[in-house]
């Protein structure tokens, strides 16, 4: 709801600032107080208990890749997983807690179908656990180590950093491990805290090396997983936790891949890009939906998908046909993903010369806190 | 006929028992025990093997213990009514350990363990009130109602940590503190058996050794690192040696006498400026590992009620008092009553207590002088930010 009202409000400053065409609309448009809700009026809503709210907007059933059946994220997980390990015979499996299905439950029956010596538990070591996966990718075999929450990952970072994204580049392509995936439950859950609700992905953004992506869906997340997987790179996979259930799509049983790097534009339009990924996703299509409505604002909704190396040339290409955008992230907002994306728009090779445009700005970025660490998940979303 | 028997008895029945019976009995002042020996790593001689238990002490480590007990239980029926939410992490079955280590130690000794730490709050000095609130999340709690379970803190106690292992290079720095202020004191850094894989203990190890600092690791052994049981997780589950060049003792952790011996010992060794120590207390958590694990998918309930009935840590100091005269059951039971009402007296304060106000949810980022202003989600959401 934060997201509408500050994309809302936003709407009315620019045409308050004298911003042109499409939003003489708003003046016919009735735009009540009401909509716009002030910040007195956000502590009120705030302080009642609720979690964040989202409504998850399956896509239509694909059809190019053959038989489909109903499953959840965490369902979608498991199949691209299986499908890994039947068709790479050096692909395993390990993490804390794998071997009994994980405690989201994205490794069920994996151990009993391939073997304990490819799906096997780790002690409680994340910077075992990466180190060791990079040691097993080096000599060429298929490493996909789950680290329980994104919260945990901390530990892992300098084997991530230091030692995975640099191993091709130093040795000057002799070795590389980019046959390792690291997955991750990510991002907000309502009751999470502290610990078990982060978006580490802006601090992995500022590597070169590695991959970073996150699914909004099901079907997206079986996709993108086996690409991370075959992809010869080592990829760092973020599984939207509150998703694992809440998603729920026809998902096709054979795999298939969705590239890497590509963003997707799911709803076109010409007023305003709005841009997310991962469970946001869902709440700018329905920001999107209300502004059509309300407002008569023509959105594009664009899902990022990879975070690094993000699809540069999809967003600027949009951003230059409706002059405006606004990106949604979990994560902080300071030094969030969302200021890579909105300094990298205005920059005059794509073609963009919107900074020289009304005072208030062309570009708004909606996320969550800006120091506020997660420890009240439904106020610190606003929702 | 048995009207009038029934009417006699509940007339006797009117007078609180104790009042009758304690006047009439004498109880020791005090009795010696019996403990296990503990195993030893790279020391010549461990703790005592019998000890002294005067009958104040027994009350008080009585009364401490079926606290924490009482307190534990409330919490889940709090949080299975969702006036808890989040994560909570009990420690019933695990009394013996946090009592017995605060009767070896002063209370200006210093204490940092990982986020079962509701038992060592409330021994480090907090009320239930305060803790009860804190897992309710009202302003009345320990940490103003923002930190939750896993944040309590008290003077001396350094919480309450959610990260597995993060506590342990900490404790390792306040023993460091502890030796460079030359107070005497001593710093108990626990862990559990799951944390005690992680790669900073060893690098804290190495540290406290080298630099001879007052610690005493603890590792709370109850041998399920959440789901993982140590057989599982560790190639070597002898935790007590671990510590390679720090000596080290395994002790009985359900038995209080044992451990309070046994924190004696460590924490004479570790002031004498000896350096650091190792003591792992071999536990037992009735719960599972969190609120949310039903804690029976990875253990059987043969087993959690076997040690329920044999290793119980109140029920095995109730029947040493008992059997050597130190007290009564039915002074015992009185304890109980007593604590039960304290207990309900917090709860009803911490589900009546209110929630701490939103403009308090920017407090305490940094340390700043003049306040300034957080952005909330969007740019029209602000808080204040003041320390």
């Amino acid at each position: 709801m934060a997201a509408v009202a500050a994309f809302a409000g936003w709407l009315l400053r620019l045409r308050a600032a004298g911003a042109d065409g499409p939003w003489r609309r708003l003046c016919g448009a009735g735009l009540s107080r009401g909509f716009l809700q002030s910040a007195s009026a956000y502590g009120a809503a705030a302080q009642r208990r609720q979690v964040a709210h989202f409504t998850f907007q399956p896509d239509p059933e694909p059809v190019e890749y053959g038989q489909t059946q109903k499953m959840n994220l965490f369902q979608a997980v498991t199949s691209a997983l299986d499908n890994s390990l039947a068709k790479d015979p050096t692909a395993v499996i390990f993490g804390e807690d794998v071997a009994f299905g994980g405690v989201f439950r994205c490794t069920v029956g994996l151990r009993d179908k391939y073997g304990k010596d490819r799906v096997f538990n780790t002690p409680l070591c994340e910077q075992g656990i990466v180190g060791f996966g990079i040691g097993i990718a080096v000599t060429g075999a298929t490493a996909i180590a789950e680290i329980q929450f994104a919260d945990y990952i901390f530990p892992a970072f300098d084997q991530i950093v230091n030692e995975a994204a640099k191993y091709r580049y130093r040795s000057g392509d002799l070795f590389n491990c980019g046959s390792l995936t690291i997955r991750s439950p990510w991002g907000c859950v309502g009751h999470g805290a502290l610990y078990h609700s982060q978006s580490p992905e802006a601090f992995f953004a500022h590597c070169p090396g590695i991959k970073v992506v996150v699914p909004r869906s099901p079907f997206q997340a079986k996709g993108l997983l086996l690409s991370c997987i075959e992809d010869k790179n080592p990829c760092i996979f973020f599984e939207p936790k509150i998703l694992y259930r809440a998603a729920v799509e026809q998902v096709p049983v054979e795999p298939y891949n969705i590239p890497l790097s590509q963003a997707e534009v799911i709803q076109e339009g010409s007023d305003v890009t709005l841009v997310a990924w991962g469970t946001q996703v869902h709440v700018i299509r329905e920001v999107a939906a209300m502004a059509q409505e309300k407002l008569g604002v023509s959105c594009e909704v664009i899902d990022l998908r990879t975070i690094l190396p993000w699809d540069v040339d999809t967003v600027c290409k949009s951003v230059i046909k409706t002059g405006r955008l606004l990106v949604s992230h979990e994560a902080p907002l300071t030094g969030g993903f969302a200021s890579e994306i909105s300094s990298t728009v205005q920059e005059p090779q794509f073609g963009n010369s919107i900074s020289s445009e009304s005072p208030w700005g062309r570009i708004n970025r909606s996320c969550a806190s800006q120091s506020l660490p997660p420890s009240h998940g439904s106020v610190f979303l606003s929702s | 006929m048995l009207a009038a028997v029934s009417r006699v008895l509940s007339g006797v029945a009117q007078k609180p028992a104790s009042r009758v019976l304690v006047a009439s009995r004498h109880f020791a002042n005090d009795a010696t025990f019996e403990i296990k020996k503990c195993d030893l790593h790279r020391l010549e001689e461990g703790p005592p093997v019998t000890t002294v238990l005067t009958r104040e002490d027994g009350l008080k480590y009585y009364r401490m213990m079926q606290t924490v007990r009482r307190m534990e239980l409330k919490a889940d029926q709090l949080y299975k009514q969702k006036i808890i939410r989040g994560f909570c992490h009990l420690c019933d079955g695990q009394e013996a350990c946090c009592v017995g280590l605060e009767a070896g130690i002063n209370p200006t000794d210093h204490l940092i363990t990982a986020y079962r730490a509701h038992g060592f709050t409330f021994t480090r000095g907090l009320s239930v009130r305060e803790i009860l609130a804190e897992l309710t999340g009202r302003r009345g709690g320990c940490a103003k109602g923002k930190g939750g379970s896993m944040h309590m803190y008290a003077k001396n106690f350094y919480g309450g940590n959610g990260i597995v292992g993060a506590q342990v290079p900490l404790g390792a720095g306040i023993a460091l503190a502890c030796k460079y202020n030359g107070k005497d004191e001593v710093c108990l850094t626990l862990y559990g058996d799951g944390a005690a894989n992680q790669g900073q203990i060893f690098e804290a190890y190495n540290m406290a050794a080298l630099w001879k600092l007052p610690c005493i690791f603890i590792c709370e052994n109850n041998r399920y690192g959440m789901g993982t049981s140590v057989e599982r997780a560790a190639a070597s589950t002898d935790y007590y040696k671990r510590g390679d060049f720090i000596p080290g003792l395994r002790v009985d952790g359900m038995d209080i006498l044992c451990v309070r011996e046994a924190t004696k010992f460590a924490a004479a060794y570790c002031r004498s400026g000896k350096g650091p120590i190792l003591m792992e207390l071999q536990t037992y958590r009735y719960h599972g590992h969190s609120m949310s694990d039903p804690g029976v998918s990875y253990r059987t309930r043969e087993e959690i009620q076997e040690v329920r009935s044999k290793s119980d840590p109140i029920m095995l100091l109730k029947d040493r008092m008992v059997n050597s005269n130190l007290a009564s059951v039915e002074e015992l039971k009185e304890i109980d009553v007593e604590v039960r009402k304290e207990i309900e007296d917090a709860a009803q304060f911490a589900t009546a207590d209110p929630e701490p106000p939103l403009e308090e949810l920017g407090y305490h980022i940094y340390c700043n002088d003049p306040p300034f202003e957080v952005r909330g989600a969007n740019q029209w959401i602000k808080f204040k930010s003041i320390s």
